[in-house]
């Protein structure tokens, strides 16, 4: 199997669900001619054209609006968005038209669109390029949310969104993006939604994670092996759907757990999380869960940032207070 | 009674038959008849908040009159539908069954062309776009039409689907309807310029300004602007003037805020009067057909009043159509609905 970071593995993705099925338009700034700001759509408007491969104006809301009626009409629409950030400036039409299009005709109408949108910090991005907005939109019925933390399901996940009939969000983490290295199965290679990957094995303590912290988290269980604590790694791939049962199941083994996101404290999906072991496992824990997060400040500029984002020290901290 | 279809006395202002004319009339007479029975219906609780047609007959009549209902696609604002029934008679019934909050009211049965209301100002511009895009795509002949106010215009929606639709040379016709108020807001606090046609000019396209109140002019507007989508010379803007007569929806005093005379002298203007005394001065109308008109219409209104309201809600056709198939966690939450219902659950069945 060849090894590819994380936006060579989304790049062959698209080449190869393009070439499956021509429906598939990709669309968005700069995602043509310049093949995309980070190069994940490299080459697709030279083998598919530009009637397939569109460079848009500059406008979030109308990407995912005509992404909305692109879809209706019968194609496959896989929309860029560049920074998640930016996707404030089309959360009407995210969440208030895209996600609800099939409920509000009754299944008459439905749209199988993907929008990719890169986000997270650690890479010293302008302001609203960093920011983790992904249980502003996991409260959103009607969307689906894919969060891949490995080359091989950016590569499994995105083909399983783009043939999904319903809405997914294919939020990319941009650290991941060149950091991300491991080996991607050649062909067609699918990976179901609300599927949980057990990272790491382990039965003193479980680390729940999702996208760029499961990296952290599996360095966080690397560093505690050294000290004798069997630490479990449990990487969720989509928040929505949720795969509550492999969440009841690592929690029933290990006792104890600990959930890790990027964004901000309040509110965030580790908060669901928690609350989901409240309702399949509670009585199976040992400790209270611990919850590592961004703090509640908007996402901070450059030079705070390493104090914002959640590091191996936080979690291998978090750890040690799940354990006593 | 019957006119012949050779009877036709408004030449040159028309190149259509008496016939033709006497149906774009008689919509009209029953768009605002639909409309009526459902403000009424709102009165006795029947159904909920609802937007009147009156004043809008003419252009949604006019403008449906010059599409393909088997080709084209319409994108509605919340005011429109009860104009449109040349999509199809079944537009009435689903209408009834939207402003009931029945589920299956924003399902407009296919082979129907037309998207459920929006109410959300503006946002289905984008999207009439994309559908357009879509369509070109396809390679099929069709084109798309969707109505907005002249509120909308301020919306981002409008700016970034006007532009979307002029880069991309969609087919798709932008119908503004300005009504003169969004609620309360005149058009002078809408915008400072001089028409909202003008405002082709930013994204590139034709703008047209046509009287809102003839439905004769409304017809020809649209179907120039649907020749040139199909022929691939993409999108246009069309402003249709027109007045609002009457609330903005059943919650609404135009009292408050309308300037007292302004709304009688619009009535003195009111484009079904208007385009009544036209045909009978040409001879193609007269107070007999006028009134099998008002009869044909109450009864269709009947006949879909009664159906929409036969129809029995299942509770748990809540988590119906979120996704193509529910999530595990919806369906527990199924489950934990009609346990809390017990016996009192859709058809009086015990559940458990």
């Amino acid at each position: 199997m060849p090894v590819m970071n994380m936006v060579q593995a989304i790049n062959a993705t698209l080449h190869e669900e393009m070439a499956r099925d021509d429906r598939v338009v990709v669309f968005g700034q700069d995602v043509a001619v310049n093949g995309g700001v980070f190069r994940a759509t490299e080459g697709l408007y030279d083998r598919f054209g530009g009637e397939r491969v569109v460079d848009t104006p500059l406008a979030e809301a109308a990407i995912v609006g005509a992404g909305v009626g692109l879809g209706v009409a019968g194609m496959v629409p896989v929309a860029e968005i560049q920074f998640l950030g930016f996707a404030y400036q089309a959360f009407h039409q995210i969440v208030g038209q895209m996600a609800r299009l099939r409920y509000r005709s009754s299944g008459r109408l439905t749209v199988p669109i993907v929008v990719r949108a890169p986000f997270g910090g650690g890479v010293r991005t302008p302001e609203l390029h960093s920011d983790s907005i992904e249980a502003q939109l996991a409260n959103c019925p009607g969307l689906k949310i894919a969060m891949p933390s490995s080359a091989a399901d950016a590569k499994g996940l995105l083909a399983a969104a783009i043939r999904d009939p319903d809405p997914v969000l294919f939020l990319e983490p941009l650290r991941g993006y060149r950091a991300i290295r491991d080996q991607v199965p050649e062909g067609e290679h699918l990976v179901p939604f609300g599927e949980a990957r057990t990272v790491r094995g382990g039965d003193d303590v479980v680390i729940v994670a999702w996208s760029y912290m499961v990296e952290i988290a599996r360095r966080a269980s690397v560093e505690l092996e050294q000290e004798g604590i069997a630490a479990r790694v449990l990487d969720l791939r989509t928040i929505v759907p949720l795969d509550t049962g492999a969440i009841r199941e690592a929690v029933e083994a290990c006792g104890r757990a600990v959930v890790v996101q990027e964004a901000p404290e309040t509110a965030g999906f580790a908060s669901e999380v928690i609350a989901t072991i409240n309702d399949e496992a509670f009585y199976s824990l040992e400790a209270p869960v611990a919850r590592v997060s961004g703090w509640d400040v908007p996402y901070p500029v450059g030079l705070l940032e390493d104090y914002h984002v959640p590091n191996v020290e936080r979690v291998v901290a978090a750890v040690r207070r799940a354990l006593q | 009674m019957a006119m012949t279809e050779t009877q036709d006395r408004i030449a040159p202002r028309s190149d259509l038959s008496g016939t033709e004319l006497q149906d774009l009339l008689r919509r009209m007479i029953a768009a605002r008849t639909f409309s009526s029975r459902c403000f009424s219906l709102q009165r006795q609780g029947r159904i909920g908040t609802m937007a009147p047609i009156d004043g809008a007959e003419a252009l949604v009549v006019g403008a449906a009159a010059a599409l393909d209902p088997a080709r084209d696609w319409v994108l509605p604002q919340y005011r429109e539908l009860h104009g449109l029934l040349r999509f199809g008679e079944e537009v009435l019934e689903t209408t009834i069954r939207y402003l009931r909050g029945d589920p299956a009211g924003g399902h407009f049965p296919a082979p129907i062309r037309i998207w459920p209301p929006q109410i959300a100002l503006a946002a289905q511009i984008p999207q009439a776009v994309g559908l357009a895009w879509g369509m070109k795509l396809r390679r099929e002949e069709g084109v798309v039409l969707t109505f907005f106010g002249d509120g909308a215009t301020s919306e981002g929606d409008f700016y970034e689907g006007g532009n979307f639709a002029g880069v991309l040379r969609a087919p798709v016709v932008l119908l503004c309807n300005n009504n003169a108020w969004a609620i309360s807001t005149p058009v002078r606090l809408q915008t400072a310029a001089e028409s909202f046609a003008a405002k082709a000019a930013a994204f590139g396209i034709p703008g047209e300004l046509v009287d809102g109140r003839d439905v004769l002019a409304v017809r020809d507007a649209v179907a120039r602007a649907r020749e040139r989508a199909v022929a691939g010379d993409g999108p246009t803007l069309i402003e249709a003037r027109a007045y609002r007569l009457g609330p903005h929806t059943t919650a609404d005093d135009p009292s408050r805020y309308v300037p007292p005379g302004e709304l009688e002298a619009a009535r003195q203007r009111d484009p079904i009067d208007l385009f009544r005394r036209e045909l009978e001065a040409a001879g193609v109308w007269n107070a007999g057909l006028e009134e099998e008109a008002k009869r044909d219409a109450d009864a269709r209104f009947d006949r879909a009043l009664a159906a929409a309201e036969a129809v029995a809600i299942e509770p748990d056709s809540l988590f119906e159509h979120v996704y193509a198939s529910p999530t595990a966690r919806m369906e527990r939450q199924r489950r934990q609905l009609l346990d809390g219902l017990g016996d009192r659950g859709a058809g009086g069945e015990e559940r458990r």
